[in-house]
């Protein structure tokens, strides 16, 4: 295991005072190895790399291995899918020049202060060498990025709040105005920088030691990070070694998987039945809230300037006794069939790059589900997926919601909550407090499938508003 | 147009009726007619009822979807109306079951069997169109089944190998075939009696195939629609698939149904964005041959209302409407298609085509240098006639082109933008010489106007009493005298050149030198990508060091500027001919000559409007190039998305005039973000070893892999870091200048190979 981690949140929030209270000044810490969940001899060397995925990584990443990739090299097949579609958003022909894109980035991946894409893309930023005092904060950049902070923050936490009236206040003619092929192209990278901040909380991606010592801009944006004062991590490696009781727990979860096979056959549940299993697993979702994070304040971070209206988070879909927005029919409204031809109308090829990365998460599985092969992981893949479009609101017909709760123990709800709603709140021990038995790879995975739910549901959202405003 | 009457008289319409519509509840997913056509069922997530189509109107006979909560049985994707049996109707719902219905239940509920063998949403069922009793439903899980309505589960399951099973459609001719289209892009045929096995599979599109439908005559034609926005037609009788049309739509194709009684006519309509259906002709693949615009929202289900009429079209929308068009209503887009053509040639010319009659008409319009190729001219390589078909109901239309050349030295003429373009200075040069070299070469180009305003502006910026080309006092003089030759407009530039002839005879000559130098830089670069030439940046530092010095030096100088104020004010009214913002700026000018401290920002509004008067009359290249050339001076007055914009525009002219390395110079001189990340964009090179073919992973010229040193210089035998060239023959090769020397030398390969390289 690795000696040091990330630190809750709750320690932080006491060092933070600590660190106000006295002016402490604490060394930056970064833990050894790409990730502070999983151990570096886990990542290291299992990777197989095509020559063209060598070839994106020597233009993206300055032929150098990003910590972020690392992680994401534990399935390769995916990474080639990941790289290809990251390249293209960021570097190649789009409606919108270099710099916006780097910016909106920054401004996507602010919105769940994660430090490190955010320094990452403030480099990348001055790389391009104009317009350098944007990076000072919002105020100081063109009022029409600024227009974007609506939806960014909206599709950033409430994705369902978005209506055609936010798309018509960017698209109207003024001077600030947005094109549609420029509004797509940004809520593409939007939604990208959003899902793939929840990987990098969710697998504990440590932040790049390069990317930290450039200059002064960059340097004040890493929060400070202290080394072995988190006392949760001490008391949580300990029982994620130690834990025998939880061997049996791989093996009911396989006993499960196999009866919902057989009772499938002769399931006949009633619509209302269905319906009611979405309804309670859409309820039920709001039960699962990591304890303790109720009245977080948000931290004086210096990634704030690039935040707007910070209060503004998460909230749950459905809420009880409160009007809650219509349940969105994922056949009304699909990624296939909708979703591809407008963004691939309007941004050309981006389309067929978003499509095939999603097909490649969700169809990638190595049939092995701990130490039994020859599994077919399909049904627990589907229900990670839809769990997370259900929290977001967006229902499947033919899908029983009932198997969300048979498959998907508590604790691993916990973990999937946190890291799709509010990813700066993923701790170690949420990582480790689910499927004990399960190799890292296969919680990568998980995380893999988390963020391209995540991106499609946002991306659904604001794909539709756009078509609406459209006709 | 003929073909209309043509229709009427060759057949008597069985029903009657005209465009109509009437209202649903609820968006439409699928619609379906009875066999007798009098009645047609619609179906969505929350309708489901039957109308009966009536001269009037339609009139809602039945609504099926009973119950308080209806259950999402009734939320259908699709649904079909058997065409044997009128009581009969088939639905596949978004949860995965199929469900049959019998109107002839007594009692409200209708439903009739309920499949739930399918785990995904069903796309679609099909009735077999003879057999009574036979059902076959596609769905998202991948599975086709065929149900048998006397059993209570299916008879057959056949497996698409887990695609997303889109459109099952059984052939009209054939009994035992049908064909199902897939997520995946591929159409595989399957013989009902064998589930193991598809007989035939092929790739139609890329991305999903929406839809397919069969020929209702001609046996083994399959017209197929995808999410490329394609239409296509595939010949099946054949051993290999043949697709023997393709229509290109402006959206993906959600249904496609072919007309009846109209041999190579079919109706589509599209899933997103475009709510019309169009009407093609799939051998005029370019213009729909019919066209109905009333629906509001994406159009979801299209069915020809009888089966042996071509002349009415049921639809059903999102937008939560029933239409049934007329095809006499619909709109022809050939008719407001516009015959006549219009093209500008990049050098003037002009290409012009239009209907021969009208152009028989009018013979008198006699021009210059008109050249006309008539419709029966052949010699031209581009005409070709199409044959007449008969049955083809498109209009012929035939053009006559002509084309105007464009003598040279007319105002078409774009000789002078590219001259400019590559004479200009923008930078590297002290301000004052820039504006005067640009003067020069407007005035030598016979643009007058262009050639005063580089002097003005020379004269508004330069420190004053530092207006000179150089130190050398001489000079300085000159440069003084021309300021006030200035205001006489038609001498001062003659006068001006005769002056600085002799004086600045070296200093052009350096100039010129000077010039090529940077064109040389811009090759070199282009081509490398690895040097680091910042030519550009390096001498603008130089200017402003320049004028940084001299400022001291300035001082006295303007008093004796004075005395020559009153000649200014007096050939004020030689200048009035020029256009107002001329005259406006000499105003100025005489201004700045009264009270010499005048700051150059003084004159910034100025030079701002005329900056946007350039622009406004086409001639970005001025209003851009002044824009460098002043760079910080007017930089901040002028509108950031102006500047973006001016620069954009003139970046594009010059590349269309393939002026890479002028656009290249303005690309890298902008101060826009904007438009210097253009230069950013897709800049890299992928490079692969020479010995052992694989990709260079790291920064070096040693390969990783094969540890050797990747394309070496046969002469000199170091790494060739830039152009590399070599022999096509024996692919042999190096530094170019090594490779040039030495083929002057010798005939061999330098490698030793023995092969006669030639270098031409």
């Amino acid at each position: 295991m690795n000696g040091t981690a990330n630190i809750c949140n709750h320690c932080r929030n006491l060092i933070r005072e600590k660190i106000t209270e006295k002016g402490i000044k604490m060394s930056r810490h970064i833990s050894t190895g790409p990730s502070s969940f999983i151990p570096e001899n886990e990542i290291l060397g299992t990777m197989p790399l095509s020559d063209s995925t060598v070839m994106f990584l020597d233009e993206d990443f300055s032929s150098r291995m990003d910590n972020l990739t690392q992680v994401m090299g534990l399935h390769p097949h995916y990474l080639q899918a990941f790289l290809r579609c990251h390249y293209y958003l960021l570097r190649m022909d789009g409606p919108l020049p270099l710099h916006y894109r780097h910016y909106i980035a920054i401004m996507a991946a602010a919105r769940h202060q994660c430090s490190m894409l955010v320094s990452h893309h403030v480099q990348e930023f001055e790389q391009i060498g104009v317009c350098s005092e944007w990076l000072r904060g919002l105020e100081f950049c063109p009022q029409r990025l600024r227009k974007l902070n609506e939806i960014n923050k909206i599709l950033a936490h409430r994705p369902w709040l978005i209506t055609k009236q936010h798309i018509k206040a960017l698209v109207k003619t003024g001077e600030h105005s947005w094109s549609l092929a420029e509004l797509v192209h940004a809520v593409v990278l939007l939604t990208h920088f959003h899902a793939l901040a929840s990987f990098v909380f969710g697998s504990g991606v440590n932040p790049d030691p390069e990317s930290t010592e450039v200059n002064g801009v960059t340097a004040d944006l890493c929060p400070p990070a202290i080394p072995g004062l988190c006392t949760c991590h001490l008391t949580n490696s300990n029982q994620a070694n130690g834990n025998s009781n939880t061997g049996s727990e791989l093996e009911a979860l396989m006993e499960r998987m196999q009866r919902l096979l057989v009772e499938r056959e002769d399931d006949d549940a009633s619509e209302e039945e269905m319906f009611t299993r979405f309804e309670k697993e859409k309820k039920e979702s709001l039960l699962v809230v990591s304890a303790g994070f109720a009245e977080e304040v948000v931290p004086p971070s210096p990634m704030i300037r690039f935040v707007d209206d910070p209060s503004f988070g998460y909230q749950d879909f459905a809420r009880h006794g409160e009007d809650n927005p219509p349940t969105f029919k994922a056949q009304d409204y699909s990624w296939e069939d909708h979703g591809f031809s407008l963004v691939n109308r309007l941004y050309s090829d981006i389309g067929h790059l978003l499509d095939d990365k999603f097909r490649t998460a969700c169809d990638l599985t190595y049939y092995n589900m701990a130490s039994h092969e020859g599994v077919d992981t399909s049904m627990l893949r589907r229900a990670l997926f839809n769990y997370v479009h259900c929290m977001y609101g967006i229902r499947y017909d033919d899908y029983d919601y009932g198997e969300v709760n048979q498959l998907l123990e508590r604790s691993l709800k916990v973990y999937i909550k946190t890291v799709t709603c509010y990813p700066e709140r993923t701790t170690r021990r949420m990582y480790e407090s689910y499927w004990h038995q399960f190799r890292h790879s296969e919680k990568v995975h998980v995380n893999l499938l988390l963020m391209e739910a995540r991106m499609q549901a946002e991306l659904l959202y604001a794909l539709r508003a756009i078509t609406h405003y459209m006709t | 147009m003929q073909p209309e009457v043509m229709e009427k008289m060759t057949r008597v319409s069985a029903v009657s009726g005209r465009t109509m519509f009437c209202l649903l509840d609820a968006p439409a997913n699928a619609i379906s007619v009875c066999r007798d056509a009098t009645q047609v069922v619609v179906a969505g997530r929350n309708i489901f009822k039957i109308f009966g189509l009536e001269d009037e109107g339609f009139v809602e006979r039945l609504n099926l979807r009973v119950g308080r909560k209806p259950s999402l049985n009734f939320s259908c994707a699709d649904v079909m109306w058997h065409q044997m049996e009128e009581n009969l109707l088939a639905t596949a719902a978004t949860n995965g079951a199929v469900v049959t219905w019998n109107l002839a239940r007594p009692c409200r509920n209708k439903q009739e069997q309920l499949f739930t063998e399918h785990k995904r949403t069903v796309n679609k069922v099909c009735f077999h169109p003879t057999e009574v009793n036979m059902l076959l439903s596609g769905s998202q899980d991948g599975f086709m089944k065929c149900f048998d309505l006397r059993k209570k589960e299916s008879v057959s399951t056949f497996s698409g190998q887990s695609e997303s099973v889109r459109d099952v459609q059984f052939s009209m001719k054939d009994y035992f075939t049908f064909a199902a289209s897939f997520e995946n892009g591929n159409v595989q045929l399957w013989d009902i009696r064998r589930p193991d096995r598809y007989e035939r599979m092929f790739t139609a599109h890329t991305g999903p195939v929406f839809c397919c439908d069969w020929h209702p005559e001609d046996r083994g034609w399959l017209a197929t629609g995808g999410r490329d926005k394609m239409v296509k037609v595939w010949d099946m009788s054949t051993t290999r698939v043949k697709e023997i049309y393709c229509v290109q739509t402006i959206a993906s194709v959600a249904r496609v149904k072919w007309r009846p009684e109209r041999r190579h006519h079919l109706a589509t309509c599209s899933m997103m964005v475009d709510h019309n259906i169009y009407v093609w002709d799939v051998r005029r693949p370019f213009i729909p041959f019919a066209t109905f615009e009333e629906h509001k929202d994406v159009t979801t289900g299209i069915v020809w209302r009888n089966q042996h009429d071509p002349y009415f079209l049921l639809s059903g929308s999102k937008d939560s409407t029933l239409y049934q068009h007329m095809f006499k209503d619909a709109s022809r887009p050939l008719e407001r298609a516009n015959p006549e053509g219009l093209s500008f040639g990049l050098f003037g010319d002009l290409a012009f085509a239009a209907k021969e009659s009208l152009m028989n008409a009018s013979p008198s319009v006699g021009e210059v240098g008109r050249k006309t190729y008539p419709g029966g001219d052949r010699r031209h390589p581009i005409f070709f006639f199409k044959k007449q078909d008969v049955t083809e109901q498109f209009a012929q239309v035939s053009s006559a082109l002509s084309v105007f050349e464009s003598d040279a030295g007319t105002d078409v003429n774009m000789d002078w933008f590219i001259k400019t373009a590559q004479s200009y200075l923008l930078s590297g040069k002290p301000f004052a010489e820039l504006c005067e070299h640009n003067a020069q070469v407007a005035k030598r180009l016979n643009r007058p106007q262009e050639s005063t305003t580089w002097t003005m502006l020379r004269i508004m910026f330069s420190e004053p009493g530092n207006p000179s080309l150089s130190t050398n006092h001489n000079l300085n003089k000159s440069g003084n005298l021309s300021l006030v030759n200035s205001f006489s407009m038609k001498e001062m530039s003659a006068a001006l050149n005769e002056r600085n002839k002799e004086n600045r005879q070296d200093n052009l000559h350096s100039l010129e030198t000077n010039l090529n130098n940077n064109d040389e830089n811009e090759e070199t670069e282009g081509s490398e990508g690895q040097a680091e030439y910042l030519f550009g940046d390096a001498e603008l530092d130089d200017d402003e060091m320049y004028s940084m010095e001299h400022d001291n030096q300035a001082a006295p100088e303007p008093l004796q500027e004075k005395p020559d104020s009153p000649h200014v004010s007096g050939s004020e009214a030689e200048s009035l001919c020029l256009t107002p913002m001329e005259s406006f700026s000499l105003i100025s000018v005489s201004q700045l000559l009264f009270s010499p401290h005048l700051p150059p920002s003084f004159f910034c509004p100025i030079v701002k409007e005329m900056l946007c008067h350039y622009a406004e009359q086409g001639d970005v290249q001025m209003a851009v190039s002044v824009l460098i050339v002043l760079g910080d001076r007017i930089r901040k007055e002028i509108d950031e998305l102006m500047q973006e914009h001016w620069y954009m525009s003139y970046i594009d002219l010059l590349q269309r005039f393939q002026l890479w390395n002028v656009s290249n110079e303005v690309i890298k001189l902008s101060t826009c973000g904007a438009i210097i990340c253009l230069n950013q964009a897709s800049t890299s090179l992928h490079i692969n070893c020479s010995n052992c073919k694989r990709p260079m992973s790291n920064k070096g010229w040693i390969c990783d892999r094969c540890h050797q040193c990747a394309s070496v210089c046969a002469v000199c035998h170091h790494v060739v870091k830039g152009l590399f060239v070599w022999c096509q023959g024996c692919s042999h090769g190096g530094h170019l200048e090594h490779m040039m020397e030495w083929l002057k030398q010798s005939k061999h390969c330098p490698a030793g190979c023995g092969h006669l390289c030639e270098y031409t």
